[in-house]
């Protein structure tokens, strides 16, 4: 229980709130800082594609890797069930909310259909976890896997509830306070504020004691059971974190294309939620953002490229494809790994030279 | 017995109102145990890999259905269907062996790492199968002494002259049922009383100290991987003939064969060959007489056996 004691010693010793704000900001990376204040004044440089078609996109698909990451990565359960929980929220804000299919949209209140939406597929991915985690390692993948094929070939097959193959289209965000959501700048701001507060909330909660439980039972469950911890209710509940804001996710998806159909949560968007985990680095909670924004840029101007060299642009799923074994096997932390490896290689050239220098 | 006698017995009037004809449950029936044939034959070869291995290769529907495309190409070139059996068989076998000697060797003991190499591979090929075949259906065509229905011995009812009416069958669903259950049986007794078998199963109870004792474990992997990869192309050849094939197949029959596998307990061939026939059984059922929530059906299977025997119906683990 080592790593735990951090988070104990800063509970015993009192700080005022100003002192421990103050120290907060300056564990901040000044890099952090950079790409904070970037991405904020994005819009008064960029055009309204960059903004949402590709930043947009970027930070909702960041926001479902997210959730995979932090099973991933601090729970050691790779679940490819967060796509699903993702489009199960986009389902039922369309049901309840409003659509084009007036027939099955019961039209409620936005909120009131939003906050449903969350509270289902929240529930929808911590029962999905609660069978996961019967199983554990390997096994994960395969059931949850199984699980989102179901969702998918039911989605398709029931149209009185999903409206089968065709799905819903029409589902628009709403206007809220005067501002109308849907209009590309209060939408790339609405998808990073939400980006920003469930990576803030992932940073939290891995420093919590609940975080660190969670670490614990990754790295050695049977030790973290004779210690008292319920392991199998640490993990239920990480898949419920995770849930929720994969969930709002999936609402930002829905607005972002203004429709839902069964392949938004179909086999390959679930495999590509973990390829973009795994590309980014499933080490830490930026890694998914940074495997999302390739992935999306990849597949925006990844046609045009493959043309230009004269290739056919429909290969873009092999590009993808050996992309992701070229990283698998060179690089099993991801990008993030292998920034870290280059700049340590870096700087022990740099303290080579240095030393070098000295004993000359 | 209720089985039974809904099988053989000739339904009373009232039963078929409730039910169905008897035809439409007899070829339910059937077609549900053919059905499990083929998923058999798929997630045989995934669970003797996973099994001995510890590889779950998410790969494994590609493998099925380039053995497919593979048996096309080679029944449309020579016209002859069993040899296109025996050239998928060893090309996708050949293909496994590259895999298990160039990828999978290299990161022994790294599952999650190997699963992820799984699913790159899974990309490419589908992608590499997309550009040379298309994304149009193909199929097998049966020849010419196997197509065509036969008459069964299974009473489906009985004419107001009084003389019985026989189910009809497509033959060939019938000869592949009788061959995955020769192929099951022989696997079974390979396994259970040869040395490779023994081999096979040391491996799969313990691979170190088998390695320890001095039989060379990587030319046994090499051999069951090669093994498993080929009846995935063989299944392909097997599903082409009596289905279809195109893109999206192969993640089909991975998912088929990850919920047979999990429902019959990883690693077990008699588990495999349990859950493909509950599948099956429950894919043919559901889908005759609740079309819409068939998928749900073959997922409640799963869930109920998680729920209570998480490692398999019959896993020994």
């Amino acid at each position: 229980m080592a790593t735990a004691r951090p988070a104990v010693q800063d509970r015993a010793r009192p700080l005022d709130v100003s002192t421990r704000l103050g120290n907060w900001l300056r564990r901040i990376p000044p890099a952090a800082w950079g790409v904070g204040f970037l991405l904020l004044i994005l819009p008064a440089f960029a055009n309204d594609f960059i903004l949402v078609q590709v930043f947009g996109w970027s930070l909702i698909l960041g926001m479902i890797a997210l959730s995979l990451m932090f099973l991933a990565g601090y729970g050691g359960m790779v679940s490819l069930v967060q796509m699903t929980v993702a489009g199960c929220a986009g389902y039922m804000l369309a049901i309840f909310g409003t659509s084009a299919i007036a027939s099955i949209s019961l039209g409620w209140p936005w909120w009131l259909a939003v906050l449903t939406a969350i509270l289902i597929a929240t529930l929808f991915g911590t029962l999905s976890g609660a069978l996961a985690v019967r199983t554990a390692g390997i096994y994960t993948i395969m059931i949850t896997l199984a699980i989102a094929a179901a969702f998918f070939y039911f989605t398709r097959q029931n149209y009185t509830i999903f409206n089968g193959f065709s799905g819903f289209n029409g589902v628009r965000p709403p206007v809220v306070l005067g501002v109308d959501w849907r209009q590309p700048t209060p939408f790339y701001y609405l998808t990073l504020v939400c980006a920003a507060l469930s990576y803030a909330a992932v940073l939290y909660v891995s420093r919590s004691p609940f975080g660190l439980a969670l670490q614990g039972t990754r790295d050695n469950p049977r030790r973290m059971a004779a210690l008292g911890f319920n392991v199998t209710a640490h993990r239920i509940a990480a898949y419920t974190f995770a849930s929720v804001f994969a969930a709002v996710a999936g609402i930002l998806l829905v607005w972002l294309n203004s429709q839902i159909s069964p392949g938004t949560a179909g086999i390959g968007p679930v495999i590509d939620v973990l390829v973009i985990a795994v590309v980014g680095g499933l080490g830490s909670p930026i890694g998914p953002f940074i495997g999302a924004i390739i992935y999306v840029v990849l597949r925006t101007f990844a046609l045009d490229a493959l043309v230009a060299v004269g290739l056919d642009g429909a290969r873009f799923q092999l590009l993808i494809g050996l992309g992701f074994l070229a990283i698998v096997f060179f690089s099993p932390d991801g990008v993030l790994g292998l920034w870290e490896r280059a700049r340590n290689r870096w700087r022990h050239r740099q303290d080579v030279m240095r030393i070098g220098e000295e004993t000359r | 017995m209720l089985l039974l006698w809904l099988v053989f017995a000739i339904w009373p009037e009232s039963f078929e109102d409730a039910f169905g004809r008897k035809k439409i449950f007899l070829n339910a029936l059937l077609n549900g145990i053919t059905l499990g044939a083929l998923y058999f034959l798929v997630a045989s070869g995934f669970t003797l890999i996973f099994g001995l291995m510890r590889n779950v290769n998410l790969a494994h529907g590609s493998l099925y259905l380039l053995g497919g495309y593979i048996g096309f190409e080679i029944a449309e070139w020579t016209g002859s269907w069993l040899f296109s059996f025996v050239v998928a068989f060893v090309a996708v076998a050949l293909v496994g062996i590259v895999l298990q000697y160039v990828v999978f060797r290299r990161m022994e003991g790294q599952e999650l790492r190997q699963t992820l190499v799984t699913i790159g591979i899974s990309i490419v090929l589908a992608d590499l199968m997309l550009w040379t075949w298309g994304g149009d259906f193909y199929q097998i065509l049966t020849p010419e002494w196997l197509s065509g229905p036969v008459e069964t011995f299974f009473v489906t009812a009985i004419r107001s002259s009084g003389e019985p009416v026989y189910l009809t069958y497509p033959f060939v669903r019938l000869l592949i049922l009788l061959a995955s259950l020769i192929l099951g049986i022989g696997m079974w007794l390979v396994l259970g009383r040869t040395r490779i078998g023994v081999l096979i199963r040391a491996g799969v109870d313990d691979r170190d100290m088998l390695a320890a004792s001095g039989v060379r474990i990587q030319l046994v992997f090499l051999g069951v991987f090669a093994f498993g990869a080929g009846l995935a192309g063989m299944a392909g050849v097997v599903g082409g003939t009596f289905q279809s094939l195109a893109p999206g197949e192969d993640i089909r029959f991975l998912l088929a064969s990850l919920v047979v596998v999990i429902v019959g307990g990883m690693g077990s061939i008699p588990g495999a060959a349990l859950g493909a026939v509950l599948i099956g059984l429950a894919e043919q059922f559901g889908s005759v007489y609740v079309p819409t929530y068939a998928v749900v059906f073959t997922f409640l299977i799963m869930v109920l056996v998680l729920a209570f025997r998480p490692q398999g119906l019959l896993s020994n683990r």
